[in-house]
Formats: structure tokens, C-alpha cells, sequence
């Protein structure tokens, strides 16, 4: 059963785009080598390509998110495909429609695409198995488990500036315990050979098995920065805030909010990181967030074309 | 049995030569991926001209994407200069149905709007399903349907026809 | 109704009966074995040759989903599923809609199990009222009425105070206290065990301590109150070394484990496989091995089916919106004569973990082949192969991780009371 990969269809080629874990290393690269050449259609003045014309492209949020549905928006849209926004509503429940009825109903119109945001982990898989098959399925984040536009796009962003995964260091501070963008992106790292991964967080956000995904584990932040090239700051939702997690946002960012003098532990030419939104004095100083060393901006730029590449790498695989 | 394909180095002499009266300083150079760039640069250099060179990959604007799928090695189109009003000329290696061109033409079209755009070709093998013609070709070569004539480059930079028999890239 | 079971190998775990030789029945007893009594005429004669004779299996827990979950399963179709496995004696939770914490409810499902002439049921009665673990029941009530024993089912009882009583007043009149290891806040959003695959799968984490921590509770208490438990559904291999210490320490508890968490493990989730979505959930390939070891040195008394009906809706969600639970009779016997022969275990140790282990359990005359006793049987073909189809199920619920694989063992036959309630 474990052999089967549902990402990938007979021929070996993507056809859902559900998780980072066990897509093989080529299709990794190759959505980022064609996200390049996307990044510079975005820079002309017509900033489209006729690739994805007559495509339907389904929008289906469960969860809210202006953001990442503006962004995958953009990029159907600068695909020439023609894009549906819905917003299904947060609980199956409340409509009394299931989850897979909603998901028929639109494939019956025609649509070509379905890029799935829930706040259940696995959601996109449940979608994937069930829907027919010339209908390709973009996890745009489900539950904890998985974003990997997210982690792709955080990959290109490396890539964009320090060129060689090699011999590299990346920390992702925060609260990886919930973050599906920390699992993406550690499997994306781990997939392209970064050899030190670095979790810094309190125990409480850590899973407990998380140094089983291939990463070392820093409680400590300033042992965590040390020497790395590329620091991704975690948002820390919340909810997280004042429970049995944190006693306080104040506490956290004591101990794990990124400020210069933390950040001086990394290497002068490090990176600063975020998928946003940020959230300013807590989990990042905003002199980090605006400094040189944050590229935080470009991320969303990029983010646009690596969706892109995504999409026309999918709708063009049987 | 086809003749023998000719020499790459010595056609692109003649192509070369055939183009000389025809461009000004300022005539804007395209060469279309992978072969085409190749073609380019050299032509690029034999002719001596200012605007400095322009790739260009069709992957985005193909015809065949709905059959084929996106090809497997996207390569970035870099026109570092301005599209609008310039006269351009673009280079393939080999000319056969029209549709790369076709394709290359709707892409420079979403850069800009050109004054003018001719086509270089190194071989024209005929077949068109377009109508699209080009205004400097190396030499007119004819082969079978399956076969397939490509551009190499080796170490040394030297170019080189080779025949194939095999579906095209 | 007089019936020979002819040429099966009779195994009766109880007594240590391994034998090719006949069973005679009359009377719905047991009348002889091996002899024909002078003067006995079958009025049916059964073709065991090659087949194995065994007691009616006892399962030690089964959701017949009535009264209240009608829509997911009813009494026809999950009793018709019992004996399809085997199984004559069940033991049903009390966690039905409305929970069985009155007299009427229990004395009206009994009386619906006993009209379909099928399996035995023993319901076990709420040891608080609605479950809810505030207030006791009427133990001695629900006794008469036909419970066997006391339960929470899945509920945790979250005080303390309320389980020392419940227990200390149960044991006043030596009425057994069923009890699952759950404490009511560690991991309780969770859905899957806190190992790599709920860390990889982002699914909310249930640590294995929030098993070991209320067994530890449990087994305090049961020395405090001198109370009659039984533990349900042991899932973690600490809390396997914990009782099998406990009972070298001379406290008297006896323990479970389903057939699922024989076989299965989290690794067995995949892609989200909502089948697999059990409670307690399936723990670690360490922890499945240590239940194994359990089962096979004793410490674990019985294996059940923990059969839970669930329909294709609740399953067909996200893993953690999912509802838990996996359909079992009918896969109770080639579950546990499969692990019998992984084991390497002789077939009558095997099959006492579903017949004559569970029976002493239950403190019922059930299990066992003897002269005599009621003539609840179950006659199987050990080397028959067959694969799992859910479609193909008696149960309503079509349920099952183990979907796809092949079985080895099918039951033939199953007799209850001396009558013929099955034939496959």
C-alpha cells in the first residue's frame, strides 16, 4: 500500500500536488526550474501566458485565506485560465452537505483544477481519491500536515539567493508542532540534501518526534541561529498565546522572537524569512522584518510563480 | 536514402554572409531554444551587432500543450531590451512546420509591439502547416517524415547536423 | 433437534480436548463426544472431516448499535454478522442512544437479542448515569435486568473521586468493573497515537501515557477497593509491562486487547486511511509487538473484536473528523488464528483467547465443549482462504482496515443452543 504514490499518475508524472513527502527530488527541481522562467514572465509588462486558456480552475477554501487564494488567483489567472472562488465555510455541518458531495457537484461543472484549503490534515488526500480523473488537486494547506506551495516557494527563495542547497543551514523557529508550512519545508530540505536542518522552539510547540523527520533540535535560540544561512520564522497563531502551550506572547518573544541581536548569531549574510502574515513583536522585530537581510517581500513574488509553475506543470499531465 | 546532411559551420558562414546587407547595427537578434541561441550568438558576433542578444523559449505559447503537456525543461527567455519598435530577426535551427514560429511570434508580441520581424533559419526541411516563411536560410534540406534533423554543439563550441529517427523534442 | 457433528477435530481449550471425534446433541446440550449414546438417531448429521469443532467464540465486546444508532446498524444484521464469525456469546458496551443506565433499556434490548435466536448477549450496564461520570447507577437494578458487569465504554471518567466511589461500591457486592485506560485530558483532541506518523501526518497527537497514567489510576484503586476489573483495550506495551506486574503482584485484573491492534500498527494509517481511525488508536510497531507478547505469555486474558459498526458517511471525511471504530465479528476467528500462527502457538491456546479465557471473564458457562453444557459451537475449515470484501459482509458496517487481505479460516458452522444459527 505504501508503495503507491497518489501524487503521481502511471506514468511516473505529478498529478496531484498533495505533500512534499515522497515527491521524488527531480519533480522538486523541476517545478522550481520552471518557476524561474515564470518569475520573469511576471516581470515583463503582459504578464500572462496563454498556457492554461479554457482551464477551470476551482478555488475551493474551507478555511479562510485571502492571501494564498489572492495569490493562486493571480497565477491561474496570469495562466489564462479562468478561476472560481469558493468559500465553502468552515464545517461540513453547516450546510449539511459532506465534504465529497460538495466535491462532486462541482466536478460536474467542468472543473479542471481544485486547489483545497482545509483545516483538516488529510483533506486533500480524501479529494484526490475521489475525484475523477483528469482533475488535478492542489493541497493549498490542510490541518497541520501539509502546504507545499509554501515549502516550494520557500525552496525557490533559498535557491533564489544562496544558489547551492548543499551546504547549507536553515532553522525554522517557532511553532512547528501546528505549522503545516514547517513539515513542507522540512521535507523540502530534506528532499534537496540540505544536510543541517535546524527546529529551535519550547518543547511545548516541538512534536515529540519530530528529530524522526531528519532535523536537530535547539531549545535554545541563540545555539539554534548559530551559523545558519537561512532563518524562517514560524507565525505563532493565538490561539497558541495564552494557554497551556505559552504562557504569554510576551514570554515567546523573549525567548524565541527574532531581534537583531538574536539574528547576529546567524551568518552575516543570512536570510530572514516568513510566510506571513507576520505577526510583528512577536514572533520578528519589525527591524528585522523590514532589514536587509529579509526577503520576506520577494517570497510573495515568488510564491506567484511557483504556483504557477505548479498548475502548468499539473493541467498538463493526463 | 537521404544525401548526406551538410556542414553546420560552413552553412552558417553562407546564412551569415546572406544576412549581412539585410541588418543594421541596431537589428535586434532572437535565437529560439536551444539551437536557435546557439545559431545566435554566433551570428551575433559575425555580424557585429550593438543590441545585445535575445533568447527566447516557446514553452509557454506551444500549440501541442493540451496533447503533450508542459515540456520537460522549461528554459527562461531573457530580452533585455525593448521589444516595442524594433526591427527583429529570429533564429531557429531548423524550419519545418511554422509552429515554433508561430508560437515565438505570440511571445515576443506579449513583450511588445515590434516594427518588424523576419526569420532566420539554418535549414529549411519544408513540411509547412502554417504559412510562415523565412527571409535567410542556410541551405533547403529534404528528409522523411519520422526523421528528424538536429543542431549539436560540442566542447570546442563546434556546430554540427545530426539525423534522428525518432519523435521530435 | 438431535445433531452429529461427524469426523471434525474437537478443540476444547478449556480442557485441554484436542480430538478427532464425533459431538453428539440433544436437547440443545451437548449429549456425548466421541460415542454415539445407545440409541441415538441425528436428525442431522453435520460433515466435519477436515473441519475444527470449537466452543461458540466469546467476544468481549460488540456494538450492535441498538437502541438509538439504527442508522448505522441494527440488531438483524449485526447478530446475523455474530454468528457468520462464530461468535455465540457477546458482550455488547453500554454506550448506546440512550446509554444503558436503566433497568427498562437493558431488559428490552435483551429481550430483542433473545427473539432473533442467535448469540448469547450480555450487555454490560453504564457504571454512571448517561455515562456522564458524575453520579452512579443502579448497579443491582441493571443486574437483574441481565448486565454482566460495569462500564464507561469509551467515556473517560474524568474524576477521581467518583471512580474510587463507583469502584468501592461495586465491589461491595463483587459486581466486575469494566474499565478502558483513558485519562480524560491527556491527548484528548487527539485522533492518532503521538508517534513519526500523526508527527508526519499532522494529526492531533493521544501520547501513550494517556493510557499509562489512568492504568495506573486504575490499578491503585483496584488494590484501595479490592474491586473485580476488567481492563479494556490495552494499546501500549508500558501498559502491558504494568499489568503483567500488577498480576505477578497478586492484584486481580484481567485484560483485553482487540484483534485490530494484534495486527495493525500507526503505520497501517497511510495515506489517511479513516479505517484505521480506532480507538485507542494503533500505537507503534514496538507496542503492537509488546501486545503480542502479552497475548502469547498471558498477560492479556482475551482478544475481542471490539466490533464497531460505522456507516460509509462518518468514514469518508478527514481522518480526524472521521468516527472511530472498525467492524470485527466476522474477522475474529482468522484474526486470532492468525496471530496463533505467527505465533507459533498450538491451536488450542490460540483459540482460548476467544473461547474459554474470555468465557472465565465473563464468569459465564460458555467457551467450553462440555458434557452437557449448551451446545454453542462453532465449526470452521482452518485451511479455507478467503479474502476480505466489505461489500460481502453480514455487518452493516462495512468498516475494516483489513479490507483486501487474505484470511485463512472460515467458519462453516455455528451452532447455539443446538441449533443451527449458521451455515457459510
Amino acid at each position: 500500500m505504501m508503495g503507491y504514490n497518489p501524487q503521481l499518475n502511471a506514468n511516473g508524472e505529478l498529478q496531484h500536488l498533495l505533500t512534499i513527502e515522497g515527491l521524488p527530488r527531480e519533480i522538486v527541481l523541476h517545478i522550481l526550474d520552471t518557476a524561474h522562467s515564470f518569475l520573469l514572465v511576471g516581470e515583463r509588462e503582459i504578464k500572462k501566458v496563454p498556457l492554461l486558456r479554457g482551464k477551470a480552475i476551482f478555488n475551493l477554501f474551507f478555511e479562510a485565506s485571502t492571501r494564498t487564494r489572492t495569490t493562486f488567483e493571480i497565477a491561474a489567472k496570469r495562466l489564462s485560465a479562468d478561476v472560481i472562488n469558493l468559500n465553502v465555510g468552515t464545517s461540513s455541518q453547516s450546510k449539511g452537505e459532506t465534504l465529497l458531495d460538495t466535491v462532486a457537484n462541482l466536478s460536474a461543472m467542468h472543473a479542471d483544477m481544485f486547489v483545497v484549503r482545509h483545516s483538516q490534515s488529510g483533506a486533500a488526500h480524501l479529494i484526490a481519491r475521489h475525484v475523477a480523473p483528469y482533475i488535478h488537486v492542489i493541497n493549498a494547506g490542510d490541518g497541520r500536515h501539509a502546504h507545499p506551495t509554501q515549502g516550494l516557494l520557500d525552496m525557490f527563495t533559498i535557491r533564489h539567493y544562496k544558489k547551492e542547497f548543499a551546504a547549507l543551514r536553515v532553522a525554522i523557529v517557532g511553532d512547528v508542532l501546528h505549522s503545516r508550512v514547517a513539515r513542507s519545508q522540512i521535507h523540502a530540505l530534506t528532499t534537496l540534501g540540505v544536510p543541517a536542518v535546524r527546529v529551535v522552539g519550547p518543547r511545548t510547540l516541538l512534536p515529540s518526534n519530530v528529530s524522526e523527520l531528519g532535523v536537530q533540535v535547539y531549545h535554545d535560540m541563540a545555539a539554534g541561529l548559530k551559523d545558519v544561512d537561512v532563518v524562517i520564522m514560524l507565525r505563532l497563531q493565538n490561539e497558541r498565546m495564552n494557554g497551556a502551550l505559552l504562557p504569554s506572547a510576551q514570554e515567546f518573544f523573549k525567548y524565541y522572537g527574532l531581534t537583531p541581536e538574536k539574528l547576529a548569531n546567524a551568518k552575516p549574510d543570512a536570510i530572514v524569512m516568513h510566510p506571513g502574515p507576520m505577526n510583528r513583536g512577536i514572533e520578528i522585530e519589525s527591524s528585522v522584518a523590514d532589514g536587509r537581510q529579509s526577503v520576506i517581500l520577494p517570497q510573495v513574488t515568488f510564491g506567484i510563480a511557483v504556483r504557477m509553475a505548479v498548475m502548468a506543470i499539473l493541467a498538463g499531465n493526463a | 536514402m537521404s544525401k548526406p546532411l551538410p556542414e553546420a559551420e560552413e552553412l552558417l558562414g553562407r546564412l551569415a554572409e546572406r544576412m549581412r546587407a539585410s541588418v543594421t547595427p541596431d537589428t535586434a537578434l532572437i535565437g529560439i531554444h536551444t539551437g536557435g541561441v546557439w545559431l545566435a550568438q554566433r551570428l551575433h558576433n559575425a555580424l557585429g551587432l550593438r543590441q545585445p542578444l535575445g533568447t527566447i523559449d516557446v514553452s509557454f505559447y506551444r500549440d501541442d500543450y493540451g496533447s503533450r503537456g508542459l515540456h520537460p525543461k522549461v528554459r527562461p527567455s531573457d530580452i533585455p531590451f525593448d521589444v516595442a519598435d524594433a526591427d527583429i530577426i529570429l533564429v531557429d535551427d531548423v524550419l519545418h512546420t511554422g509552429r515554433t514560429i508561430r508560437a515565438a511570434m505570440n511571445e515576443l508580441f506579449d513583450y511588445g509591439r515590434p516594427l518588424s520581424i523576419r526569420l532566420a533559419a539554418l535549414i529549411d526541411r519544408g513540411g509547412r502547416q502554417l504559412p510562415i516563411a523565412a527571409q535567410f536560410v542556410g541551405t533547403e534540406v529534404s528528409v522523411a517524415d519520422g526523421e528528424q534533423i538536429e543542431l549539436k554543439k560540442n566542447e570546442q563550441g563546434r556546430l554540427s547536423l545530426v539525423l534522428n529517427r525518432q519523435a521530435p523534442a | 433437534m438431535k445433531i452429529q457433528i461427524k469426523g471434525g477435530r474437537v478443540v476444547d481449550p478449556g480442557s485441554a480436548v484436542e480430538k478427532v471425534q464425533d459431538v453428539f446433541i440433544a436437547a440443545g446440550k451437548v449429549l456425548a463426544l466421541g460415542t454415539a449414546p445407545n440409541g441415538f438417531h441425528a436428525n442431522r448429521v453435520i460433515d466435519a472431516i477436515g473441519m475444527v469443532v470449537c466452543p461458540g467464540l466469546v467476544d468481549l465486546s460488540a456494538r450492535l448499535r441498538e437502541p438509538g444508532y439504527e442508522y448505522k446498524a441494527t440488531l438483524e444484521s449485526e447478530m446475523a454478522a455474530a454468528v457468520a464469525g462464530g461468535v455465540t456469546s457477546l458482550v455488547c458496551p453500554p454506550d448506546t442512544d440512550p446509554p444503558l443506565d436503566e433497568p427498562g433499556l437493558v431488559e428490552m434490548l435483551k429481550h430483542r437479542a433473545r427473539s432473533l435466536n442467535q448469540a448469547h448477549v450480555y450487555p454490560l450496564g453504564a457504571l454512571t448515569q448517561g455515562l456522564k461520570g458524575e453520579r452512579i447507577t443502579e448497579m443491582a437494578e441493571l443486574l437483574d435486568a441481565g448486565c454482566v458487569a460495569f462500564s464507561q465504554a469509551d467515556v473517560p471518567l474524568n474524576d477521581n473521586q467518583v471512580l474510587l466511589r463507583a469502584m468501592q461500591y461495586a465491589s461491595t457486592f463483587g459486581y466486575p468493573v469494566w474499565l478502558r485506560p483513558r485519562d480524560a485530558a491527556l491527548g484528548r483532541d487527539g485522533v492518532a497515537h503521538d508517534g513519526q506518523v500523526a508527527t508526519r501526518l499532522g494529526l492531533a497527537p493521544i501520547p501513550a501515557i494517556a493510557e499509562t497514567v489512568a492504568l495506573s489510576t486504575i490499578l491503585l484503586l483496584v488494590r484501595e477497593t479490592g474491586a473485580r476489573v476488567h481492563l479494556c483495550r490495552l494499546s501500549t506495551s508500558d501498559g502491558v509491562d504494568m499489568v503483567r506486574q500488577a498480576k505477578s503482584m497478586g492484584i486481580d485484573v484481567t485484560c483485553d486487547v482487540s484483534a485490530n491492534h494484534v495486527h495493525l500498527s500507526e503505520m497501517d494509517i497511510g495515506y489517511f486511511d479513516a479505517n484505521c481511525h480506532l480507538v485507542p488508536p494503533l500505537r507503534s510497531i514496538r507496542d503492537r509487538d509488546a501486545l503480542r507478547r502479552g497475548v502469547q505469555d498471558g498477560t492479556v486474558d482475551a482478544i475481542c473484536s471490539d466490533h464497531t459498526p460505522v456507516d460509509e458517511d462518518a468514514k469518508q471525511l478527514p481522518f480526524g473528523e472521521s468516527e472511530s471504530g472498525a467492524t470485527g465479528l466476522e474477522l475474529l476467528l482468522a484474526l486470532t488464528l492468525k496471530w496463533g500462527e505467527e505465533a507459533k502457538i498450538p491451536l488450542a491456546a490460540t483459540l482460548a483467547k476467544v473461547t474459554s479465557e474470555p468465557a472465565r471473564i465473563l464468569g459465564i458457562r460458555a467457551g467450553a465443549i462440555g458434557l452437557g453444557a449448551s451446545a454453542d459451537l462453532c465449526v470452521f475449515d482452518p485451511h479455507a482462504r478467503w479474502n476480505v470484501e466489505p461489500a460481502k459482509l453480514k455487518s452493516q458496517g462495512k468498516n475494516t482496515p483489513f479490507a483486501g487481505y487474505e484470511m485463512s479460516g472460515k467458519v462453516r458452522f455455528t451452532l447455539v443452543e443446538g441449533h443451527v444459527v449458521y451455515e457459510g
